[in-house]
């Protein structure tokens, strides 16, 4: 096993609890999401990032507060590791008014601008050029924050990903570009998508740093993304690039497996599974100490639920409001 | 003595005052930096506000369209210009499906201040992809507001609505209503979105004209006053909000509604005013109605057949004569009435009521 987490010994205690801490509390709340799902009381289309957490955790740590992330429709992972406001997602998927869009947007549109995360998007590649333009903003005005632009490996196959990569080079822009390749678009594997799996050097050739690691294990994920995030925020030299491999556990939307369909098997996830980051670095944790995140977090997912359901439906004056802004 | 513009002066106007007011505009789009700056609108912007508020882009529609929706959501109010409207074709996805949507499905949390301007072409030989009017497209969309003023008044002051709006607007130009000159004041104002302007009055048929099209039916109806039919001319000027209280108003005189659109009929924005015409008066007034727009095939490029494809003063005067007199096209306007006064489009000047 050569594996960071290995050198664990390297990483301060407090920094160890809190990744665990973001990985679990996300496992968690998606495992509840999934039992919750058969009651129907959950109405909007999860697609869950069970397997993939550490890709989120690792970036978000590396992060600062008034950074900002954009990310994708598989989209829980990355809000609540950014900060986002757990009540509030658990109402959006409710479809309550107290959700985070007022139970407008669903789990594929999860926000919370307060905590940097500014939304996402169901359609493939989409928030790409946000994310750009978001970081062009940020420099024109001066100002430090970074910007974080979360994608899977279909969106490198959409022109807008080449339009925005070119862009974010040409005018040096603090982008950090993440893409979770977990290797299928719903049920098609890359190899029948495209001709090499070689996401990295298509991203470098257009003149950035780019490099692809296995995000099995958070520790390495954070320790990659801190060092390039700090590249970005104190070398002002532009966007940096790196392709995370990661895997989806479950079906590509909704709370079950798909090993039954046939476009993958058991033993491939098996392996990954047996790689978990939120396991591996539990383990390493001191039991009590260990044991006391845990029960906080099943506090927490049980209020959020709790919330979620006490929660009033939006009125039927909702269904108007906020199309425009108006002074 | 009254102060004139050209309507592409006044678009330049309104872009410079814009940015001296607010530093959180700016102007992006292949070309804004040209030695021929989108016909002049965008003339000594980058020399005077910097690279940094004024710049060339990659031709990359969708691309910077979500650049530009990304820069909005961090606090810019970008204006992104097309000089052909045919090529924001390629970031539909882009206003359709984030621009448009971002503050709804964000229950409120974020909104998008950007302008994208476009420019629908005609004439020279421009052809089937220089030369469509896809506004009736972004009607469609709740989210987007759509404005497509005819003079030059109205150019600058809906296009400074549309920078102070905090909401996604598609500004749409006609590349025949850049040279047009009219009465402009100096000082910044805004002609608010949702009002439609009557630009001559008339009592025996109600010509709605869209755009460039405004500008024929004013020909068109100097054809009819010769004719002894006054034709009332409705600019709506902004097509998304659509202020159909002022075409109501009109038609409840006339019973006669004629929509001239520079752009296609079928499910365009001809047919939205038509129908809205009807569900407001159908009972209360006997209502009779037409439509011209462009012919329903991709413009030509060869001259006869580009002359058919639009609809002109002659072609909208011989349809709202047959309106006012109930039966089929047989009247044309005398060849010598053209000679005899109505102004060709470079000439055509206005006058109040701004």
């Amino acid at each position: 096993m050569d594996l960071p987490l290995q050198r664990s010994g390297l990483v301060d205690p407090a920094t160890m609890a809190r990744l665990y801490r973001s990985l679990r509390r996300i496992r968690r709340v998606e495992e509840e999401i999934a039992r919750l799902y058969p009651t129907d009381r959950i109405k909007s289309p999860v697609h869950l990032s069970i397997g993939q957490e550490a890709v989120s955790v690792g970036l978000c740590e590396a992060l600062r507060p008034d950074d900002v992330v954009f990310g994708t429709y598989r989209g829980h992972a990355l809000y609540l590791a950014k900060g986002g406001d757990l009540r509030r997602m658990m109402a959006e998927l409710y479809g309550k008014a107290t959700g985070c869009a007022r139970g407008k947007g669903g789990s594929m549109h999860l926000i919370d601008v307060a905590h940097g995360v500014m939304g996402a998007s169901a359609v493939v590649g989409s928030t790409i050029p946000q994310a750009v333009g978001y970081a062009y903003a940020c420099k024109v005005r001066g100002q430090e924050a970074l910007v974080a632009s979360v994608f899977g490996d279909g969106a490198v196959e959409e022109g807008v990903f080449h339009e925005s990569i070119q862009f974010a080079v040409l005018k040096a822009l603090p982008v950090l570009f993440v893409c979770e390749n977990n290797f299928y678009a719903i049920h098609t594997p890359l190899a029948e998508r495209q001709p090499f799996d070689n996401i990295c050097e298509r991203a470098r050739s257009y003149g950035l740093p780019a490099a692809r690691l296995e995000a099995d294990d958070v520790l390495r994920v954070h320790e990659r993304m801190a060092e390039a995030v700090h590249h970005i925020r104190r070398q002002r030299a532009g966007p940096q690039f790196l392709e995370c491999r990661t895997y989806r556990w479950r079906e590509h939307v909704g709370p079950g497996e798909d090993f039954d369909l046939g476009y993958r098997s058991r033993e491939e996830a098996a392996a990954w599974m047996e790689r978990d980051s939120c396991v591996r670095l539990g383990a390493l944790l001191d039991e009590p100490a260990r044991a006391r995140i845990d029960a906080a977090i099943e506090a927490e997912i049980e209020d959020a639920v709790r919330f979620a359901e006490a929660s009033p439906f939006p009125g039927p004056e909702e269904l108007h409001a906020d199309l425009f802004r108006e002074a | 003595m009254e102060r004139r513009l050209t309507y592409a002066e006044a678009i330049r106007e309104a872009t410079l005052q814009e940015m001296d007011r607010d530093p959180s505009v700016v102007v992006m789009g292949l070309g804004v930096e040209d030695p021929r700056p989108i016909y002049g609108t965008t003339r000594g912007l980058a020399e005077r506000f910097g690279a940094d508020r004024v710049f060339n882009t990659p031709l990359a529609e969708e691309g910077m369209t979500g650049v530009a929706i990304g820069a909005a959501l961090a606090g810019l109010r970008p204006i992104h210009v097309h000089i052909r409207m045919d090529f924001v074709l390629l970031a539909m996805n882009q206003l359709v499906n984030i621009a448009a949507k971002s503050r709804y499905m964000s229950g409120g949390a974020v909104s998008v201040p950007i302008v994208v301007r476009s420019i629908i072409g005609k004439s020279w030989g421009q052809g089937a992809q220089h030369s469509q009017g896809l506004h009736a497209l972004f009607m469609h969309i709740p989210g987007l507001k759509v404005v497509a003023p005819s003079t030059p008044y109205d150019a600058k002051g809906t296009l400074i609505q549309s920078i102070r709006d905090d909401n996604p607007v598609m500004f749409v130009e006609h590349r025949l209503l850049h040279g047009v000159t009219g009465p402009v004041p100096e000082i910044p104002y805004t002609v608010p979105f949702g009002r439609a302007r009557v630009l001559a009055e008339g009592d025996d048929v109600t010509i709605v004209g869209i755009s460039h099209m405004a500008i024929e039916a004013l020909r068109a109806r100097a054809h009819l006053e010769r004719a002894g039919i006054g034709a009332e001319v409705i600019d709506p000027v902004s097509l998304s909000p659509l202020d159909m209280d002022s075409i109501e108003v009109s038609l409840r005189k006339t019973g006669r509604l004629l929509v001239v659109d520079c752009g296609w009929t079928t499910c365009g924005a001809s047919a939205e005013i038509a129908v809205q015409s009807m569900e407001r008066l159908q009972g209360a007034r006997d209502l009779r109605i037409r439509r011209l727009g462009f012919a329903p095939v991709a413009c030509p490029t060869t001259r006869p057949l580009e002359d058919l494809f639009y609809p002109d003063a002659r072609r909208i005067a011989s349809a709202a004569y047959a309106l006012v007199h109930d039966k089929p096209e047989l009247w044309e306007p005398p060849e010598a009435s053209d000679e005899a006064g109505a102004p060709g489009p470079a000439d055509i000047e206005f006058k109040g009521p701004f």
